[in-house]
Parts: C-alpha cells; structure tokens; sequence
C-alpha cells in the first residue's frame, strides 16, 4: 500500500522516445537475435545426451525395442504401442530421461507386460521399426533377464505356501488368467491364490519352464530348497516382478540383459 | 512476386518490391493516388462494423476435433485416429510427420517403410490443401501459441513489453542444423525438443514435466519476441511451407478493392506475406499469398474491404 501512495505522490515517469534504429542497425540486432536463439538451441544439445551417456536410468522397454542408443534414434515418439497394449503396462518417459523423452518403457512391478495380445500389438503398432519386426512371437523377445534378487526372502525357500491376493486390494494391475478368460486380462485383485508352495512367478511366467521352474537348490547348509530358477528361455518380460506377494519383490527383471552376458 | 521470388522470402530473405507491375496494377495504384483523406473516412465507417471471428473459429473448431479424435481414440478406444501429431494412424494408414521422419532415417542411417508411407500420405494430403494449413489447422501448439500471442499483444499495449524480430533466415539455418546433427550424432535432438510432440503427447496420455520447456518457449513470446517459435524456429512449419508452394489452397489478394489500411498485416503470423498489401507494391490486380502464409484465415475475418479471400485454384474457374 505504502508503494502505491509513494508512486501517487510521484510526478510520473514518462518512457524516452525510443531513438529510431536505421535499417541496418535494425538488421544486425535481429541477426543477432537469431545468432543468440541459436546458440541457445545448439546448447541444450550436450543437455539432453547427458542422461543417456551418464546412463542415470536403465529401463525396461517394451518387447523388440533396438538396443537402447537405437531405440532413442529411431523412435519418433508417438505413442502407438501405448494406444494397443491391452494391460497399458507401457508409458513413456519424460525430460529427466533427456533424448528418451517420449520413448516407451515398462515399469514391470506395477504392470508387466503379460503377451495378452498375443500377437504382439506393441510391435506391430510400431510405424519406425525402434521396436523390431523381427520379433514375431512372445519367446523371441528379449526385453531383460529376471533374477532372483533376495532368495531368503523367497516364499518357496522357505518351503512357505501362498493363500490369498497376490498384491492385495488395491494393487491396480492386470493378468490374463486363460482359465478365466482366454481373451481378456483381469484385474490381479480379483484372482485369490491357494497355493501348499508359493509358486506364482512360476504359474503365471507367459512363456512356462523353458523360461522359469522350481527347482531343488541346496541352501548354505546343503539343505535342498524348491528355488524358482531363470532358464534361458527367459524374455524379461516382468509378470514374475509382478506377481511376487513379497514386498519389495524377491524377483526382478535386469533390463536389457540377456542369457550367457554379464 | 515470382514463384522463387515467394520461397526465397519463406527462407528467409526480405521481401523485395517488385520491378514491374502490370499495365492493369499501375492504373489501380493511379486510381488511389492522392485519396488519403478518402480513404480515412471509409475505414472509420469500416472499423465500426462488428469484427468478423468467421474463419478463426472455424479453424479453431477443426483444430480441436482433430486434436480431440486423438484423445478420444485412446481414452475411449475409438481407434480412429492413433498416436499423436508426430505419427498416427487414420483408420489404419500411415501417416508419419515428414520432417521428423527425415530426421530419424537420417540419424538411423536406414530407410523405415512405415515412415516412408506415412511420410507420403502426409506430402500429399497437405500438399493438396495447403501446406502450412497444418500449422494453424491441426497443430496444437499453434492454438496455444494464439492464446500466447492475445497476451503479448495486451501487454504490448499497455507497454509492458515489446516486440523484437528476429532475422526469419534462422529457422532454414535450423532446419539444416538440425538434420545434420542428427547425421552427425545418430541422434533426432529436435524430437526431444519438439513442442509439438510434447504438447500432442501431454494431450492425448497425461501430463509431463516436458510441458516446462513449452511454458518457457511461451513465456520467450509472450515477454520478448511475438509467435517466436511458429513465425522463426519451427522446421516441422517450415517443412510444410515448403509443400505449400505448389498447393492449390491459397488466400489470394485483390488489389482493386484494398483500402492499404493494413488490418491484415497487425493480426498476421508472418505478415512478410502480406508486402504487397502495401500501398504501391502489387506487383498485379490479383496476388496470390506466398506459401509461408499458414492459411489461418485471421486476415481474411480482418480486412475490412474483402480484398483477401480463400482461393482453390482451378476449382473457382470450375464452379
């Protein structure tokens, strides 16, 4: 208030007339505007490499995706493979990923990609190839490798059964059951288990044994214990890091790593 | 104006006053020489008329459906039209945004088939009606960058800010950039930088902290430099203006009835298009607006004496 009273007070300031550029003064500070804009633009360039260089986030992209720097070059950021995916396990990532603003990945703990389109829409839906036609069906895929991360935490280590939700009630995502519905996902909150040993990463893996089984693995004391184990038919696809009633998992899917590499 | 004299000044080369009128032009230009105070007194009958918002909320109506129709067909699962602004999908065609295509086949060093149908589908279908109509008629950040420009302008009356031009060459010198660049790096930087795709994106799945770097470009036009982004930087605009140069769809001025007030030139994006609206300078009775020109129509709801209107060419010799 006292401000306003002060600049009343005042006599008022008028503007100066601005002094009138010639042309070609005119000229030159509108070359260098566009110089400064420029130069600006052309800064932002390291800024945006930085977190692919720097590696700050590995994600777990959906099924076919080209090798990560592939990915970000070739994908034209539209979101198709978003619009298809039936269990909308797939999202896509924002500035903090630089480059990969815009390219589609899968946050599998919260909604793994299940194959429940069976054809893989994802990848059909892709117009640029940045998730690769080669891949035509679910085994091919390669997103990752799961891995058992905290064994001693593993219901079936423990020789522990599992009765109940899997991720109780209000976790929001989606499976497709094929003794439920053949066609369409469910929500996980709706599908109770009873199981004598927890098996679930093992009964809702998409691809079966080839990929994950249980298996008798002696623990530090030599004694045999039932351990869901990674086989090579793995696809990374994450339902495993879904399913898992352990809070956090006990399995996790390793992006991008694939069978036979470090 | 030729028609390379029209794409030199697209890329950013002032406009020229022509050498030569026509016989008709140099009797139209006598017949108002001398008429100022003439002219005064009909534009003040002229500016009491209601302003005409015809055209303007016919393309913003369009402008929205199209942009809706994304969202609806993800939100809804109309699958009408899929993807957004960057690439979709109408009723399963390709349709993929050429300059960022180009980009990414160029940063990929390969030749996607996809992108290539999209890429034409697109090139014909703004190629026939108009060019950069896709800026003003489907871009979703032109409509923001509008609604920018209202509040610049206000604040540009009331003396708070003011306007700087900058030399339009820049956005070719982008354009250029950009793709090498994208060769060099194996990297499409501008598809990060897109506001567009930030934008159609945020729209159609949620959205993102990307939006910042949109505010910030509007914050640029509204504070320092009107319809920075749209009139100087957008290679994607400049990409579509190059098509425009052969469409059929055109605004086309009409010397005879010009009054030379230059309404059309104050409410225009990129009013290097209109030089010829100026007193002395048609080159003929009968001008065509040259391609940068993004067919928004704001023009055409402006001027008071009907000299600009939309034009297809051939189809009005036809009709």
């Amino acid at each position: 208030m006292s401000g306003a009273v002060a600049d009343a007070t005042k006599p008022r300031l008028r503007k100066q007339p601005r002094r009138r550029l010639s042309r070609r003064q005119e000229q030159r500070r509108r070359i260098l505007r566009a110089a400064l804009v420029t130069a600006f633009l052309l800064l932002l360039h390291p800024l945006a490499f930085l977190p692919v260089a720097r590696r700050w986030r590995l994600r777990l992209r959906p099924p076919g995706a080209l090798a990560e720097t592939r990915l970000l070059a070739a994908c034209i950021k539209c979101g198709q493979c978003v619009q298809v995916c039936p269990v909308e396990a797939i999202h896509l990532a924002d500035v903090e990923d630089g480059l990969g603003v815009g390219v589609p990945y899968i946050d599998a703990r919260f909604q793994a990609c299940d194959f429940s389109c069976d054809a893989i829409s994802c990848v059909l839906a892709c117009p640029t190839g940045a998730l690769s036609h080669a891949v035509a069906r679910k085994e091919e895929v390669r997103c990752g490798l799961a891995r058992l991360a905290r064994p001693d935490a593993c219901l079936a280590r423990q020789g522990k059964g599992f009765q109940g939700l899997a991720r109780g009630v209000k976790f929001q995502g989606r499976l497709r059951y094929e003794e439920v519905d053949r066609w369409n996902p469910i929500p996980v909150h709706d599908h109770p288990y009873d199981r004598e040993l927890c098996d679930l990463c093992v009964l809702e893996c998409p691809i079966g044994e080839t990929a994950l089984a249980l298996e008798p693995v002696p623990d530090e004391r030599g004694v045999p214990r039932m351990t869901p184990t990674v086989r090579e038919g793995c696809v990374g696809c994450g339902v495993c890091e879904m399913i898992c009633p352990q809070e956090p998992t006990c399995i996790v899917v390793d992006e991008r790593k694939t069978w036979g590499r470090a | 104006m030729s028609f390379l004299d029209d794409v030199a000044v697209m890329l950013g080369r002032a406009p020229r006053k022509a050498k030569r009128h026509t016989d008709a032009a140099e009797i139209a230009h006598g017949r108002k020489r001398g008429k100022g105070l003439e002219v005064t007194r009909l534009l003040e009958v002229l500016a009491a008329a209601p302003k005409s918002h015809t055209w303007r909320n016919r393309r913003w109506a369009v402008l929205i459906s199209v942009n809706l129709l994304f969202v609806f067909s993800f939100w809804l699962d109309i699958q009408v039209l899929e993807g957004s602004l960057t690439a979709s999908r109408f009723l399963g065609f390709h349709l993929a945004d050429v300059y960022s295509s180009g980009l990414i086949m160029l940063s990929e060093k390969h030749v996607a088939v996809n992108l290539v149908i999209g890429s034409a589908t697109v090139l014909l279908l703004w190629g026939l009606i108009g060019g950069r109509s896709f800026c003003s008629w489907a871009c979703i950040y032109h409509l923001v960058a509008e609604w920018a420009e209202s509040l610049h302008l206000k604040l540009a009356a009331a003396g708070i800010v003011s306007d700087h031009v900058l030399h339009r060459g820049i956005r070719s010198l982008l354009w250029v950039l950009f793709a090498a660049l994208a060769f060099a790096t194996g990297q499409a930087l501008f598809l990060t930088l897109n506001p567009i795709g930030i934008l159609s994106r945020a729209l159609i799945y949620g959205p993102s902290l990307a939006l910042g770097w949109v505010l910030l470009l509007l914050a640029f036009e509204v504070v320092y430099s009107r319809r920075a982004w749209c009139c100087y930087l957008c290679p994607i605009g400049l990409t579509y203006g190059v098509l425009g140069a052969a469409t059929p769809v055109r605004v086309r001025y009409n010397l005879e009835r010009c009054a030379h007030e230059g309404e059309c030139r104050k409410v225009c994006e990129v009013p290097h298009v209109l030089e010829m609206t100026i007193k002395g300078r048609a080159p003929d009775t009968r001008v065509d607006v040259g391609p940068d020109c993004t067919r928004c129509g704001l023009c055409v709801d402006a001027c008071p004496t009907r000299s600009l209107e939309f034009e297809v060419k051939g189809l009005s010799r036809l009709l």
